[in-house]
């Protein structure tokens, strides 16, 4: 196993890792503001890849794509938090899992309508195609490490949202204290929807991108979705530093996990069964970690202790 | 509660005597359909004991669902390959008989509840929800890349397992084998409603401070109805994939978790026949919707948004004309 | 004299720069009703909490009938005898009031993993939650549901919940909060004589209440306990009016 496979397959954990953490973010946040457990995140991450496919169809650009999965997922999530979650914020959990449960069905049988079943697919961008050579001779794919460079800005500009603007503070004294930023003379069902609106976008931001080097079909949101609950249990709710520590962790277990663990087993079993083996504990890896984690720190490794 | 008992009674005749009539009039695939329904019912008033009484919402009861599924799956592709079972030292020889089939079913079913309610518990609220939807996760992907009995594409078992007694291969004698369990099954949550153990778990929903404070391990006894509830929709995972002669990690998909819930919701949360009648419901829609249109869950998406924003205590609340209150 | 049923030694949490408690030091008598008070924000549900178990100290200990018990959690201490009452009250609200009775007498048994016989057909656990509630007056309303009581009532009831422990001691958090002038007088005689079975810890806002019930007064002011003394001895403690009545006028 040579140093540059491994170094390759660390840059792959990252994009995943990196991915994870566009969906993360935004339900950290809608949690940590609101309360609200969102389980219809995965398909507004499907809305930003479903438009970033039809517009970069009609347009051929990528730019424009990108552009529209974020316009659309956010319109989606403005429109869906108007009309069902803004009822649920004072429900209890049972009801927001329904309610975002019907909203599933409703999102992916609808785009089942308008788009059939069968898989769109959106090209990864001319001029992001093709390989770059790292230093240390190390061939990678243009495109993937973009999206690393996406995925760590946005995290970045989320940070300095976070602290060092208006919007910033309002959503930080939301988490802390509801009754307060009413008390403050905040708008807050403004505040709430364009966190949501904010949540939307990046999930259909990581949608499009992610679309590009995968296929664009309903039902692509929800593995994701999992993932980054995983991800949010990690790291802890309602911090957007446990969401990107906790993404690049999951990002990394999870690739690595699947290179290593059957060469791992190759040591010491019969290499069919090694493989076989190796790869069924690998699809396991990141639930481990995230029981380990449990039993460590209840409450995520930057989660509030209660 | 008077209506609610003739609702009861409604649904234990409508188990009864549809499939009676389906026998009369020769229509075996109503009788597969209600056989269906039964088994989700099972299942449901599994995952009630968890999520009624103890207010523990886990959207990964499909874990044990599929692991019920493919404890049959797996002894009965050892009997019908004649290859026995080897887990590490042990031999086992695989077989078609349902009860033995059923207890391992429960038993393993028992232990995975055990494990993931001892690390889901640690936390509660919507990190609950995330862990048990994680865990479910998990056996989803372990099933797929699992080659040994059949990953993606599942386990097919060419005849029906048996039943001491019964020919199962007749529908008709199946399905009351599944009534029957579901009967007992209602029975011993009827019992286990009212008995202490419940009086606690039902405390422990309402005010965790006060049964501490009364020197009772709430948290304990949240676990205990974990892992009953797990055994519980193991069992009814066995006896589903015996209907089909077929088990794939589909069984383990969170939709499925999604779906027990949804018969709850539908029917009634910690009403005793409220799971019973939110499957049958769910199944009938299911054909229902599904004969008129190829995209029927959006059907089914509003209806349960209907019921979540406007209707909440579900078919039972409605028709009974009370608050869900528990006694 | 016998050794306390209840103390703490040097009580000391502190949130950040917030000092919640500082050194409370306190007994509580075979016999005896120990009130305290303190106004707002003095640190009496974080003394509560300490002394029940549900939050832990930074340093000091709390010792129960002669036994550290600092290391507990909640129901051991439960376990040990120490029965307290919420000052909001946490009942089962879907459960009727001979339920929430007998959850105390199944927290008195102590072992709940019993699954086919109905809890409240269980003659022991029964007569324990009966009696309970025949002594603070709900007997009558042993069917109705917890969420239908009146405030006062469930009052009643949380302390009923206490006596199916036959606790060694109560620990009673603003028992007369909200109970209005008659509710508060009958409270009031039934913890007059309730002393005698088991010392109470009373921690309560009503200064009449005190005044009548209680044989010592401990003050909370800002964490600290400024004066321990006879109902007299509070009275005429100048410290004691000018800080309390300074914060509180």
């Amino acid at each position: 196993m040579s140093a540059i496979l491994i170094i390759e397959q660390v840059l792959n954990g990252l994009q995943f890792g990196v991915m994870l953490f566009l969906m993360a973010a935004g339900l950290t946040l809608i949690f940590g503001v609101m309360g609200l457990i969102n389980l219809a995140h995965g398909s507004l991450y499907m809305v930003g890849a479903f438009a970033a496919a039809a517009v970069a169809g009609v347009t051929g650009s990528f730019v424009l794509a990108l552009a529209a999965a974020m316009g659309a997922a956010a319109i989606a999530g403005v429109l869906v938090e108007t009309l069902v979650i803004r009822r649920l914020y004072r429900a209890d959990h049972l009801d927001q899992v329904l309610a975002t449960f019907a909203l599933i069905l409703i999102f992916s049988e609808g785009t089942r309508w308008a788009f059939g079943s069968f898989p769109l697919f959106l090209d990864t961008p001319s001029w992001a195609s093709g390989p770059v050579t790292l230093p240390g001779g190390i061939e990678y794919p243009k495109y993937r490490l973009m999206l690393i460079g996406v995925g760590l800005a946005v995290a970045a500009g989320l940070g300095l949202l976070i602290t060092r603007t208006r919007i910033g503070i309002q959503i930080r004294a939301g988490e802390n204290d509801r009754e307060m930023i009413a008390a403050l003379g905040v708008d807050i069902s403004r505040l709430y929807t364009l966190v949501f609106a904010l949540g939307a976008a990046l999930a259909g931001l990581a949608g499009a991108l992610v679309g590009a080097i995968q296929s664009v079909q309903v039902g692509m949101g929800e593995p994701v979705l999992i993932l980054a609950f995983v991800v949010i249990v990690i790291g802890g709710i309602g911090s957007i530093k446990g969401a990107l520590i906790g993404a690049i962790l999951v990002g990394l277990t999870d690739t690595l996990g699947g290179i290593f663990l059957p060469e791992v087993f190759k040591l010491f079993m019969a290499p069919a069964g090694a493989t076989a083996t190796g790869s069924a504990l690998a699809s396991m890896a990141i639930y481990i970690l995230m029981g380990a984690v449990l039993i460590w720190r209840p409450t995520g490794l930057f989660g509030a202790r209660p | 509660m008077i209506r609610e008992t003739w609702l009861n009674a409604a649904t234990l005749t409508l188990l009864v005597a549809v499939p009676a009539w389906a026998l009369v009039v020769d229509e075996p695939f109503t009788i597969t359909l209600a056989t269906r329904a039964v088994i989700f019912a099972i299942a449901a008033v599994g995952l009630n004991i968890a999520l009624g009484l103890g207010g523990l919402v886990s959207l990964g009861h499909a874990a044990f669902f599929g692991i019920g599924g493919y404890a049959m799956g797996i002894l009965a592709h050892h009997a019908q390959t004649y290859v026995p079972l080897e887990i590490g030292p042990l031999t086992l020889a695989g077989t078609k008989s349902m009860p033995v089939i059923w207890l391992t079913a429960m038993v393993t079913s028992g232990l995975a509840a055990l494990l993931i309610g001892m690390l889901s518990l640690r936390t509660a609220g919507v990190y609950f929800i995330m862990i048990t939807l994680a865990f479910g996760q998990m056996f989803y992907f372990f099933a797929i890349s699992w080659p040994a009995y059949g990953g993606e594409d599942g386990l097919s078992i060419y005849v029906r397992n048996g039943f001491p007694g019964l020919n199962t291969l007749v529908p008709i004698q199946f399905y009351g084998l599944c009534l029957g369990v579901l009967l007992l099954v209602l029975g011993g949550m009827f019992l286990l409603a009212r008995s202490p153990f419940g009086l606690a778990l039902n405390a422990a929903r309402q005010a965790p401070g006060r049964v501490e404070t009364v020197g009772l391990n709430g948290q304990r006894v949240k676990l205990v109805a974990f892992v009953i509830s797990g055994v519980i929709t193991g069992l009814a995972g066995a006896l589903f994939a015996d209907l089909n002669r077929f088990v794939a990690p589909t069984m383990f998909s969170w939709q499925m978790s999604g779906e027990l819930i949804i018969f709850i919701i539908l029917g009634g949360t910690a009403r005793l026949f409220g799971p019973v009648i939110g499957a049958c419901v769910f199944v009938l829609l299911e054909h229902l919707l599904g004969g008129l249109s190829e995209f029927w869950l959006v059907y089914l998406g509003a209806l349960l948004l209907i019921v979540v924003l406007f209707a909440r205590g579900g078919i039972v609340g409605l028709l009974s004309g009370r608050r869900a209150v528990h006694d | 004299m016998t050794d306390p049923v209840l103390r703490t030694r040097g009580l000391h949490k502190s949130f950040g720069a917030l000092v919640a408690t500082d050194d409370v030091t306190l007994d509580v008598r075979a016999g005896e009703i120990h009130a305290v008070i303190g106004p707002n924000g003095a640190g009496k549900s974080t003394l509560i909490a300490q002394i029940c178990g549900t939050l832990a100290p930074d340093r000091g200990t709390v010792t129960l009938d002669g036994e550290d018990v600092t290391a507990l959690p909640a129901r051991d201490r439960a376990r040990k005898g120490l029965a307290r009452t919420f000052q909001v009250s946490a009942l089962a609200m879907e459960d009727t009031v001979l339920q929430n009775a007998v959850l105390g007498a199944l927290g008195a048994r102590g072992r709940p993993w019993s699954f086919l016989r109905a809890a409240t057909r269980d003659r022991n656990l029964r007569d324990t939650a009966e009696a309970a509630l025949h002594r603070v007056g709900l007997i009558d309303h042993a069917a109705t549901h917890a969420a239908e009581l009146s405030h006062g009532q469930r009052r009643q009831l949380e302390v009923a919940i206490a006596l199916t422990l036959a606790p060694k001691v109560f620990l009673m958090d603003e028992p007369m909060a909200g109970l209005g002038a008659d509710g508060s007088k009958q409270m009031t005689s039934f913890l007059d004589g309730l002393r005698t079975e088991a010392p109470i810890l009373l921690v309560e806002h009503d200064m009449d209440a005190v005044f009548a019930l209680a044989d010592r007064i401990s003050v909370l002011v800002s964490g600290r306990v400024i004066a321990t003394g006879t109902t007299a001895e509070i009275r005429s403690n100048r410290d004691v009016r000018t800080a309390y009545l300074g914060e509180d006028a």
